[in-house]
């Protein structure tokens, strides 16, 4: 199973995969590259992971999920390299019989991958590049 | 003994490569790794407190105490999503 990949995500065969008769609520949740970050026009994003500790730690994370909404079944993409403006980044699924809970499992996947996943990105302005995050770090 | 360490986004930028093997005295701890980091390449000089830092794919302290082997990476600060 990896969670990461270099191509284009295709959300739908996610939901394909995942989708049991028993369920009565889809959730998906698509990171997509926009194009301004803090004021500036952004034209593309390149990003970049610690690829086998990026794996575990979405595996860990969609684990701790599965076992806090036992009712939901849940998958992830997120893809790496290089993006541009209204391309897809990350595809999370979350399927159970009632909605409730799986907008709330949908919700806490981006939530926890942003916080702890090493992934990077890469943004490119017309000033030039810059890794996202770093200059605030002092 | 020899610890592996592997550069990511704007470290590997900073540094100049993906990876490097380094020896370093019995005892070692993630942060003297970093301070030693610090002290060679001048744009991390005014992060006295390494990032969050990962031993062998698992999230460690920065007092975590090195062994011969493991392979080290110091994560920036993430923006997956």
């Amino acid at each position: 199973m990896s969670y990461l990949t270099d191509d284009t995500i295709d959300t739908a065969a996610l939901v394909r995969r995942l989708l049991r008769r028993s369920d009565g609520a889809l959730v998906v949740f698509e990171g997509v590259v926009r194009d301004h970050s803090e004021g500036k026009a952004v034209e593309s994003i390149f990003y970049d992971a610690y690829r086998p500790m990026a794996e575990k730690e979405i595996g860990a994370i969609l684990d701790n999920v599965r076992i806090e909404w036992p009712d939901v079944a849940v998958d992830c993409l997120h893809r790496l390299g290089h993006l541009v403006v209204g391309e897809t980044s990350i595809a999370i699924v979350c399927v159970s019989p009632h909605r409730a809970q799986a907008f709330e499992a949908c919700r806490a996947v981006i939530d926890r991958i942003k916080q702890t996943v090493p992934i990077w990105k890469k943004e490119r302005t017309p000033d030039g590049e810059e890794w996202v995050g770093w200059q605030h770090q002092c | 003994m020899k610890v592996r360490l592997l550069f990511f986004a704007v470290l590997r930028d900073i540094v100049g490569k993906s990876e490097a093997d380094v020896e370093v005295p019995d005892g070692t701890r993630a942060l003297d790794l970093w301070q030693r980091l610090r002290s060679q390449y001048a744009p991390l000089a005014a992060y006295a407190q390494p990032p969050m830092t990962a031993v062998n794919e698992s999230y460690v302290g920065p007092e975590a105490a090195l062994r011969d082997g493991d392979e080290v990476a110091f994560i920036p600060p993430v923006a997956g999503g």
